[in-house]
């Protein structure tokens, strides 16, 4: 059987982190009841018009610059003509054949290897608002639209067919959300729907250079999801094709439940939008200044950071992956590190203990109660000696509800570990003396009851004896005895 | 407050009168409600009479005498066209769809005229969203021209005109896209006048094309039309295509003398297809223009006899789009249906738009359509640049271009239903203007021997509205001061 390569292209539609819609002062806000943020603009009412939002057209830019697009001094505005009951003008305010920005590329350091995806363009349009289904298809049934998403601003982002397969597909997804996060244009919420995901999938046999009939496959709205559709598209179109069948042109939909991608409408049921030039908004004018303010504003990108992190710092890949995917995690990582911790020491307590309870509290790493100077101080305690590490652990949960410092908390708690040898001389010695069957165990040659004498110690402590000196004095009293 | 002359109160001489306290604002709102009950019966200018609103807002300016002696419309009566939005008030543009749609916010252009004082007495009956140049295709009924009832006031602005020339109010509203104010200003002998696109705000203005749409202004004489202008004219934040420059002073620029501007006149255009009558008292009127002391002279615009059939293809291009979100979805008429998405679209559409309509955005979609957009729109922008330039190469000579503003005068009612081609025929010299965004202004320049008024249509630079206004004035006077020296 022929081999098939998959030849994969996104697009993916970002929201941009405004506080107003697109072209209305309307807030943008998923969380109010239904139709509680619209107005005569952003509801389509007869004579309302569009007007601009700058910032979102800033925070397209910043997106276009972080993916090394080309910023067109001249973009224009069209409309996308279709009936929708959630689109409430009858067509969308989009940019079609002069989009904002073109010709980028998004690189980055995949499992197997660099990946480089190019970006074909990205332009700027509003989003719809939401139809809700409810009881049964026909007359019966109702549709509920709510219009507060209504002219969201979004950003869209269509890469060349560059992917060649689910996984760098999905890897990519994570990977530009990263980057759009980093420099601010979006909040990144996938739970809230901030990037969506349809995706040109077609099969060609390997090495070949001929494309193959492309299928549109829709809705692709997680990181998982991307993949698990694309991989039963990717199938499915094999298994025609091994039977000898043809791939329809057609856009498809990825069923959640079903786990599989269904037809949704032919090429020839296609829609004509009749696109044309929107004339309420006058070409779109971004001056080279403008552009270089925006140039200037950039933060470093995580690919950028990640390749710093593991070079200066000698991090291992995954750990300067998880650190330099968030532009405050560097910052406190690189804080911890410069508050004199080693860097693998303080990679391995952000991306473990400090992740944990950030994920439990539900906490970004800036709001973190614990300071990078409190952690390295902290963790300086376990490197001296005075606490174990998983005495640490202990701490470091009291640090992060009380906000004490580390000394502190271990000194009023008692948590330092005992190393006096007299004190800990004499509780080995009442190990030994209490357990005379263990001990002739131990003298018969069953030296793993050692770890049973360890084990006794530790409970009369607290668990804050220090191991060397219980060892030592382990083993001297036992050859003793 | 009956008019001693006979002849109706100008805007000017209702607003000197209340600022004085001569004449309070609600005698002269209700001098014209009533006047309007008079006329009504006969021309039906009206969709919407909102007598109790009006005498109301008179009420109040009349409790503030200290504001008002600032306001430059104090308590002068205006009809606004029924495609502009008024809060709380019922907007209809002239169709099923929208018969009990009440906007929840005012037009840029009808607030700024109330702020100014003027006094909303009623919205005026149009062609359906604009779509016309008679005002029969009103959902409503057709409005009939005062000078003879017979006969259309022209439209798609007839019942702004129509008030107007009944005396009833010095002041409306109107929209002009292709010639929506110019010509029933022709029809019914007032002055109309259409701004530079951008001159005035959209915002509320119900869209029929947007990059043509424009308010404008119907009025008794251009003093007044400038009065109104000034109140209306300007940047607006909710409307990105309204000009940010500042706009001038248009009543001290009407005093400004007119001799030795240059008028250009195309004769090649004016030969076709004009009704002789329209002719002879157009170059009658272009020698009264060289007599005040212009320079007339001949110019040539080679392009303008396709700007019909292009306005056509744009107008209703853009059409198909805006009339897109009348789906029965959120406002506005929702037909009985059978209870699916495209069932309610259709059925909402169907029985919501009249014919005209229909056959606008039937043609409009297809010339948008895929295909057939390079050969029809895209080419149809093409040749509107053509216009554009033709006009601009005519502004290197003259200041001016002078034109009928209608091929014919007021036709009568009924005859040119059943000919759309020949009902389109009415934009032929307004709808090359409006394709160049340029401003315009239709004077009354005499009468036909049946006492039909015939409008002379004088086209000026970008925003020399001022320009426009100041000939038209001299015009006026001039015209009138001869009669009476007569
Ligand atoms: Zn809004």
């Amino acid at each position: 059987m022929v081999p098939w390569e998959p030849v994969i292209g996104l697009e993916v539609h970002v929201q941009l982190a405004t506080r107003t819609k697109l072209f209305c002062g309307c807030e943008v806000s998923s969380a109010d009841a239904p139709n509680s943020r619209v107005c005569p603009v952003c509801l389509g009412l007869p004579g309302a018009l569009p007007v601009l939002n700058a910032r979102a057209v800033d925070l397209a830019i910043l997106s276009a610059l972080a993916l090394g697009c080309t910023v067109h001094r001249r973009s224009v505005f069209a409309r996308k003509n279709y009936f929708y009951p959630d689109l409430p003008k009858g067509y969308q305010i989009t940019q079609h054949d002069r989009p904002l920005a073109t010709g980028g590329v998004l690189e980055w350091m995949g499992a197997g290897g660099p990946r480089r995806v190019r970006i074909a363009r990205l332009h700027l349009e509003e989003d719809a608002g939401k139809s809700r289904h409810e009881g049964p298809e026909g007359p019966e049934g109702r549709t509920a639209v709510d219009f507060n998403r209504s002219g969201a601003p979004l950003a869209e982002i269509v890469t060349e067919a560059d992917l060649d397969g689910a996984a760098a597909a999905a890897d990519f997804f994570e990977r530009l959300r990263e980057l759009l996060v980093a420099v601010g244009a979006t909040q990144g919420s996938m739970e809230e729907g901030h990037l969506r995901c349809d995706a040109n999938v077609s099969l060609r046999p390997a090495g070949s250079d001929v494309l193959g009939t492309p299928v549109e496959v829709k809705n692709l709205n997680s990181f998982r999801y991307l993949e698990r559709a694309l991989d039963h598209e990717i199938e499915r179109q094999a298994a025609i094709l091994d039977a000898g069948g043809r791939v329809e042109h057609e856009t498809r939909s990825w069923d959640l439940e079903t786990g599989r991608t269904l037809a949704m409408r032919s090429k020839e049921e296609a829609h004509d939008y009749r696109f044309f030039r929107e004339p309420d908004l006058p070409p779109l004018d971004v001056t080279a200044e403008r552009v270089a303010a925006l140039r200037a504003r950039l933060p470093e990108l995580p690919e950028a950071r990640r390749a710093r992190l593991a070079a200066s710092f000698g991090l291992p890949e995954a750990a300067a992956r998880q650190i330099s995917g968030d532009a405050a995690a560097a910052a406190y990582f690189e804080a911890v590190v410069s508050a004199g911790l080693a860097p693998r020491q303080a990679a391995n307590w952000i991306t473990g203990e400090i992740a944990r309870l950030l994920k439990e509290a539900r906490l970004t790493i800036d709001e973190a109660p614990v300071s990078p100077c409190a952690l390295a101080r902290l963790v300086r305690q376990v490197e001296a000696g005075t606490i174990s590490h998983g005495m640490a652990k202990e701490v470091l949960e009291r640090m992060w509800r009380t906000g004490d410092d580390p000394e502190a908390i271990v000194a009023s708690e008692g948590l330092a570990r005992i190393a006096d040898e007299d004190h800990l001389g004499a509780i080995v010695r009442q190990a030994v003396n209490a357990n005379p069957k263990a001990v002739a165990q131990y003298r018969g040659g069953k030296t793993l009851v050692f770890g049973f004498f360890v084990g006794q110690v530790m409970k009369a402590t607290g668990g804050k004896a220090d191991p060397a000196i219980v060892n030592r004095l382990l083993a001297r009293e036992l050859e003793k005895a | 407050m009956p008019p001693e002359s006979g002849r109706p109160l100008t805007a000017l001489a209702i607003r000197n009168a209340v600022r004085a306290g001569r004449l309070t604002a609600a005698q002269a709102c209700r001098a014209a409600l009533d006047a309007i009950d008079v006329h009504e019966p006969r021309i039906h200018a009206y969709i919407s009479i909102c007598a109790d609103r009006a005498m109301e807002a008179a009420h109040r300016l009349d409790a503030d005498p200290a504001r008002v002696a600032r306001l430059p419309l104090a308590g002068v009566p205006v009809a606004i066209k029924d495609n502009l939005c008024t809060a709380g008030l019922r907007t209809t543009a002239g169709s099923r769809m929208l018969e009990a749609f009440v906007p929840p916010y005012d037009a840029t252009a009808v607030r700024r005229l109330e702020e100014a004082g003027a006094i909303i007495v009623g919205k005026t009956n149009c062609d359906e969203f604009a779509m016309g140049a008679s005002t029969e295709y009103s959902a409503f009924g057709p409005t009939r021209n005062p000078v003879d009832p017979s006969r259309t006031p022209g439209g798609s602005s007839g019942g702004s005109a129509a008030t107007v020339a009944s005396g009833a109010l010095p002041i409306a509203l109107g929209s002009d896209t292709g010639g929506s104010v110019r010509q029933p200003a022709s029809f019914c002998g007032v002055v109309g006048l259409k701004p530079t696109y951008g001159r005035v705000s959209r915002y509320g203005l119900i869209a029929f094309a947007s990059s043509l749409d424009q308010v404008g202004v119907l009025a008794g004489t251009a003093e007044d039309a400038a009065l109104a202008l000034q109140a209306i004219a300007g940047a607006d934040a909710a409307d990105a295509t309204a000009a940010g420059r500042p706009v001038p002073d248009y009543a001290a620029a009407l005093e400004h003398p007119v001799a030795g501007l240059r008028v250009g006149v195309p004769r090649a255009l004016v030969a076709d297809e004009v009704d002789e009558e329209v002719r002879d008292r157009f170059d009658r009127a272009c020698e009264a223009l060289r007599a005040f002391g212009l320079d007339v002279r001949d110019v040539s615009l080679p392009h303008a006899r396709h700007a019909v059939p292009v306005y056509h293809l744009v107008a209703s291009a853009e059409a198909s789009a805006n009339l897109a979100r009348y789906d029965g979805v959120r406002y506005g008429l929702r037909a009985p249906h059978d209870g699916s998405v495209i069932g309610m679209n259709a059925a909402t559409r169907d029985a919501g738009f009249g014919r005209e309509l229909k056959r606008r955005i039937m043609l409009g979609t297809y010339a948008l359509s895929a295909g057939y957009y390079e050969a029809y729109y895209a080419r149809g922008q093409r040749v509107r640049a053509l216009i554009r330039a033709d006009f601009e190469a005519a502004f290197r000579e003259v200041d001016f271009v002078a034109l009928p503003t209608a091929p014919t005068p007021a036709f009568r009612l009924g005859e040119r239903l059943d000919n759309p081609v020949q009902m389109y025929l009415a934009d032929l010299f307004t709808a090359g203007p409006s394709l160049a965004g340029l401003p315009a202004i239709s004077i009354p320049c005499g009468e036909t021997r049946e006492g039909l008024p015939v409008g002379l249509q004088l086209v000026g630079r970008m925003f020399d509205e001022a320009g426009l206004l100041r000939v038209a004035h001299a015009f006026e006077t001039g015209a009138a001061g001869r009669n009476d020296g007569a």
